[in-house]
């Protein structure tokens, strides 16, 4: 389970959010909404431990997330703004790198996760030739090789297609009922069935 | 699971691999290094005692600024894109995968520099025995300067144009490295022992591989937050 406990927020002069509690159990989406501007990726960085609140506390499994982050961050997969994949690498290269830098041995194979994302046939491509929502495929292939019980997304249907939409729905579900949970930020209506979704409304 | 050592092969084998597939990221600051090394006969005459002089330190002011000019591309792309935020969520410290940076980034550019050496010590006019002296500074230097530069790079990259910044930073930190770098040949030049200059710069080397990727990994997480 993850917590966060009266979380503020202060990026240069400005105040984005204050006191802000949140808490996702497994089996459950926590959708945060707002317009742009208002800290939605600020408060998904804070949430992986990348940026320090002002004051408050996350904490996962009843621990604080910087006491022992090698454990937090072993159950963690962060989708960023950014697909944290190189151009000049293959989507299969990029993957292979990013297999070896996390700590669960994933089900399927690469090949195989880049199947479900739908790239199978551009995989020895390099990256700077893909298409915008196929980079952002190759990041969101890292979910099926991943067994990290929480996914943290943002942004994660951005330039996907209604088809790759989907997918990316179905494989959110697929994790929840395996007891995973899912923190997201998202323009576009989430369609998930069975799943309960918490959304957490953030404005100025 | 997927060790410590296995990531940091990983890394440098991806980020050698990218070198490959971006080879003007080594060219370029080589290029640079021997233009202006050769500029100098230009300006200051060709009298060959003078050069003689002049050279070491001519080499090494070459290699400092090389080597500047390079620091930015260590962690720029991957701040950018993002495989750093994932590098740092991966849960290996960063200070190993820093090491593991630069050590790529001196085989793409310290490297390269004491290959075209032996070709700018022949156009200042150094004797066989001076150049090697001069080698085996530039060996145990320019390690120094890639670790030193990487600190700098990482409290920087967060900031949009800081290639001023950095140069401020830096280059004040590479001095000690300069004078005894280029004095080194000096000494060899009149004669005189040069094992004192080669314990110094070694230890610069063994202090800057200890502290400098400790610092420098903890300058990322600051300029990632």
């Amino acid at each position: 389970m993850l917590r966060a406990q009266s979380i503020t927020c202060v990026r240069g002069d400005r105040l984005l959010f204050q006191d802000l509690n949140l808490e996702v159990h497994p089996g459950e989406v926590c959708q945060i909404q707002g317009g742009n501007g208002v800290g939605k990726t600020t408060l998904l960085r804070i949430l992986c431990g990348l940026s320090l609140p002002e004051s408050g506390e996350v904490l996962w499994n009843e621990a604080l997330i910087h006491e022992d982050p090698g454990k937090f961050q072993s159950d963690l997969v962060y989708i960023g703004h950014s697909n944290g994949i190189k151009l000049d690498l293959t989507p299969k290269e990029n993957l292979t790198f990013a297999l070896t830098l996390q700590s669960s041995i994933p089900d399927v194979s690469i090949d195989e996760a880049l199947d479900r994302v739908g790239l199978s046939g551009s995989q020895h491509l390099l990256c700077r030739v893909l298409s915008a929502g196929q980079r952002r495929r190759v990041a969101i292939a890292r979910l099926y090789l991943s067994r990290a019980p929480l996914w943290v997304l943002d942004e994660p249907l951005g330039a996907i297609d209604a088809a790759g939409v989907q997918g990316i729905e179905n494989a959110i579900g697929t994790h929840l009922d395996q007891g995973g949970m899912a923190i997201l930020t998202t323009h576009q209506p989430l369609h998930l069935q069975h799943a309960a979704i918490r959304a957490v409304q953030l404005d100025n | 699971m997927p060790g410590l050592s296995t990531a940091l092969i990983a890394l440098v084998r991806r980020d050698m691999r990218l070198v490959v597939r971006h080879p003007s990221e080594v060219i370029h600051p080589v290029m640079f290094f021997v233009i202006v090394v050769a500029l100098f006969p230009f300006g200051v005459g060709s009298d060959p005692l003078l050069l003689r002089t002049i050279g070491p330190g001519i080499i090494w002011v070459g290699a400092l600024l090389a080597t500047l000019l390079s620091l930015d591309a260590l962690f720029r792309s991957d701040f950018d894109d993002g495989t750093l935020e994932q590098m740092a969520l991966s849960g290996h410290p960063l200070t190993v995968l820093v090491l593991g940076k630069v050590f790529v980034h001196w085989c793409a550019t310290g490297l390269p520099l004491l290959i075209v050496t032996p070709l700018l010590g022949g156009l200042l006019g150094m004797a066989g025995e001076v150049q090697l002296t001069l080698l085996g500074a530039l060996a145990l230097g320019t390690p120094t300067l890639s670790l030193i530069g990487a600190v700098g790079t990482a409290l920087t990259v967060g900031i949009r144009r800081s290639g001023l910044l950095l140069t401020l930073l830096v280059l004040p930190l590479y001095v000690p490295v300069l004078i005894f770098g280029a004095s080194v040949v000096l000494a060899a030049g009149s004669g005189l022992p040069t094992v004192g200059h080669f314990y110094i710069l070694g230890a610069m080397m063994i202090l800057a591989l200890t502290l400098a990727p400790l610092a420098a990994g903890a300058a990322l997480r600051i300029s990632l937050n």
